[in-house]
C-alpha cells in the first residue's frame, strides 16, 4: 500500500528537487515530505518548506532565463526533480500576459491592464500547472492511478497528463458539469464519474475514499497529492513578474474557488522577493467571487477571519466551492495586502465575458468573467487605483462554458446577394 | 444513542488503525466526548482550547455538514454515521 510505504519516507528518500519538507501552516509541525495533506495535531494544510539557501540570486535569474518556455523554467522553485522537463509531462506555462490596451480605455485605468491569460495551457486552464507538480509527486511516491474531485477543469488536466505519463486515471466530478467539461475530461480515455450532488459533496467523497482500502494507493492529485499540487499555482506568480520585467504589479485580481491559487500567488510573490529576483514594493491582492457562491466575500465584507460555507447556486462552476479550505488564509492576504474581496452577479460575470472579448480578443470561461466583472466593480467602487498598474487573471478558455453566453450568435441571417446585405444594414 | 464514526487516516494512531468506531451521544458534542473516552487524545485533535471543532475539520453527520446544522450540538440519532475529515480544497 503506497500510502503506509511513502508516509514513512525520509525527506532524502524522495528526489523532490529544493522541496525539504511538508510543514503545517497553522501550528508549524513538520513532517517528511510524503502523501499527507492535513496536519496531524491540528488538522491544519501542509504545505511545502524549501531550502533555498544555495541560491546566487543573478545565477538563479540567468537559470531561469535560459530555461524552457513552460513551467520548468522555475524548477528550481518547485517540488520537482531537477530533470523533471526530460520526463512525460504536459509542460504547461508561460502563457500569454496580454496588455489589455482597449479594455485598460473601457474601464479608465492608465497605469496599466494586463490580463494573464491561461486558457493557452494544454487543456484550457490553469489547472495543468497544478497537475504537472502532482504528476511528479505521484510519480516520486509510486502511484500509478492519478484521481481528483473536480469542477470540471482539473478533471480535463488530470485525464490528459495521465495520459502523457501513462498512468491511470479514475477522475470525480458533480453529475450536472457544463457538456464541454464533461466532453474535455473524458476524452482522454480515462474513467470518469459523475457525483450526485455538488462539488463540495464530491469533495467529502473523494476525502472519504482515500481513507478506504479501495483508494489509499490512488494519488488523488488535490487530497493527498496537494501540498505539491498546489504550488503549481505560484508558477503564475513566478510568470507575471518575470513578463514585466522582473517587478510585481500594482494590483492582481484572482479569481476564488477554494483560495489555494490565490494563497499560492502571494507566497510565489513573497519568495521571489525573499530571493531577490524582484523589488520588495507593496502590492494589493484582490479576491473576486460570484454572488452565488460568495462565502469568502461575505466573510471579508463583514470582518469576519472564518468562512461560512454556502450552498453554491452559479454560473461560474468552476469557482463553486461552498466550502473553501483556504477561504481564511484568502481573508488574511487580502487584509495584510491592502486589497479586498469582491463578488458580481451571473449578469455582470456574462456581461464581462463578452466585454474581454469586444476589446481583448479573449474568450473566458466563467471564472475569467467573474474576474473581470469584479475587476470592474472594484474601479467603480474606488478600492482598485485606475492610476496604478492592474493584473486580471483569466483561468480558463470560454469554449468550456459556452452555455453561459448561450444566446450570442448571428447578426442577422441574408440571401446570399448584395441588395439582402444592404438590407440587414451591414454595409 | 449508537452512532458510527469514521476515523480519518491521520487520526486512526488513537483507534488502533480501526477506521470505523461505534460511539454513544444524543449531540456530536457528546459523540466527541464519547470518543475520547475509548480513545484518548482525539478530541483535542477534532476540537481547539476553546472546545469548538478546529476550522480545518469537517464533521458530517449523514449526508449533512454539521456546520450546515447546529455544529456540536448537532442530533446525532441512533444508527446515523458520523465522518470526520480534514478539509481539502482545490477545484
Amino acid at each position: 500500500m503506497a500510502v503506509q510505504t511513502v508516509a514513512s519516507t525520509t525527506d532524502s528518500a524522495v528526489d523532490l528537487g529544493p522541496a525539504a519538507a511538508l510543514s503545517c501552516r497553522e501550528c508549524g509541525h513538520r513532517v517528511p515530505l510524503g502523501p499527507v495533506f492535513a496536519c496531524e495535531e491540528c488538522f491544519g494544510p501542509l504545505e511545502i518548506a524549501y531550502d533555498f539557501s544555495a541560491y546566487d540570486t543573478e545565477e538563479l535569474r540567468k537559470r531561469i532565463e535560459a530555461g524552457p518556455a513552460n513551467i520548468w523554467r522555475y524548477a528550481p522553485l518547485l517540488p520537482v526533480p531537477a530533470d523533471v522537463a526530460t520526463k512525460p509531462n504536459m509542460n504547461p506555462g508561460w502563457t500569454k500576459l496580454v496588455k489589455a490596451d482597449n479594455l485598460a480605455r473601457e474601464l479608465g485605468v492608465t497605469g496599466g491592464l494586463y490580463v494573464k491569460d491561461d486558457s493557452g495551457n494544454p487543456t484550457h486552464s490553469f489547472k495543468d500547472r497544478v497537475v504537472a507538480q502532482a504528476v511528479e509527486a505521484a510519480r516520486a511516491f509510486g502511484y500509478t492511478t492519478l484521481s481528483c474531485s473536480s469542477t470540471g477543469n482539473l478533471a480535463g488536466a488530470v485525464g490528459a497528463a495521465a495520459a502523457r505519463a501513462g498512468l491511470r486515471s479514475c477522475v470525480f466530478i458533480p453529475h450536472d458539469l457544463e457538456q464541454g467539461k464533461v466532453v474535455m475530461a473524458a476524452i482522454y480515455g480515462g474513467e470518469l464519474v459523475g457525483i450526485e450532488g455538488n462539488y463540495d459533496d464530491v469533495n467529502r467523497f473523494c476525502s472519504e475514499l482515500i481513507g478506504d482500502s479501495a483508494g489509499e494507493s490512488w494519488g488523488f492529485v488535490n487530497v493527498n497529492l496537494r501540498p505539491y499540487y498546489a504550488e503549481g499555482s505560484k508558477t503564475l506568480a513566478y510568470e507575471i513578474c518575470e513578463q514585466l520585467g522582473w517587478r510585481i504589479p500594482d494590483q492582481l485580481v484572482i479569481p476564488i474557488a477554494s483560495g489555494s491559487q490565490l494563497t499560492k500567488i502571494d507566497k510565489g510573490l513573497q519568495e521571489l522577493i525573499k530571493l531577490g529576483l524582484v523589488e520588495d514594493r507593496p502590492y494589493k491582492i484582490f479576491g473576486a467571487q460570484a454572488e452565488g457562491c460568495s462565502p469568502v466575500s461575505v466573510a471579508y465584507k463583514a470582518g469576519h477571519d472564518v468562512v461560512r460555507p454556502q450552498k453554491p447556486n452559479t454560473i461560474a462552476k468552476s469557482l463553486a466551492i461552498g466550502n473553501p479550505a483556504d477561504g481564511p488564509y484568502v481573508l488574511d492576504i487580502a487584509r495584510r495586502t491592502g486589497g479586498a474581496v469582491e463578488d458580481v452577479t451571473d449578469e455582470q460575470v456574462v456581461d464581462a465575458i463578452k466585454l474581454l472579448a469586444r476589446t481583448e480578443g479573449i474568450f473566458a470561461e466563467t471564472a475569467g468573467g467573474v474576474t473581470v466583472g469584479v475587476t470592474k466593480k472594484l474601479i467603480e467602487n474606488g478600492l482598485i487605483d485606475p492610476a496604478k498598474s492592474v493584473v486580471v487573471l483569466n483561468t480558463g478558455d470560454g469554449l468550456k462554458t459556452l452555455d453561459a453566453v448561450a444566446g450570442t450568435g448571428l447578426t442577422a441571417t441574408i440571401r446570399p446577394n448584395l441588395e439582402s446585405f444592404r438590407e440587414a444594414g451591414l454595409a | 444513542m449508537s452512532v458510527t464514526v469514521r476515523i480519518p487516516t491521520i487520526l486512526r494512531t488513537y483507534t488502533g488503525g480501526q477506521a470505523e468506531v461505534t460511539a454513544e451521544g444524543t449531540t456530536l458534542g457528546e459523540v466527541i466526548s464519547d470518543l475520547e473516552k475509548n480513545h484518548t487524545g482525539i478530541s483535542a485533535r477534532v476540537l481547539d482550547d476553546q472546545g469548538k471543532l478546529r476550522r480545518f475539520v469537517n464533521v458530517y453527520v449523514n449526508d449533512d455538514d454539521v456546520r450546515f446544522e447546529q455544529g456540536l450540538e448537532t442530533v446525532t440519532p441512533d444508527g446515523a454515521g458520523v465522518s470526520i475529515i480534514p478539509a481539502v480544497a482545490g477545484g
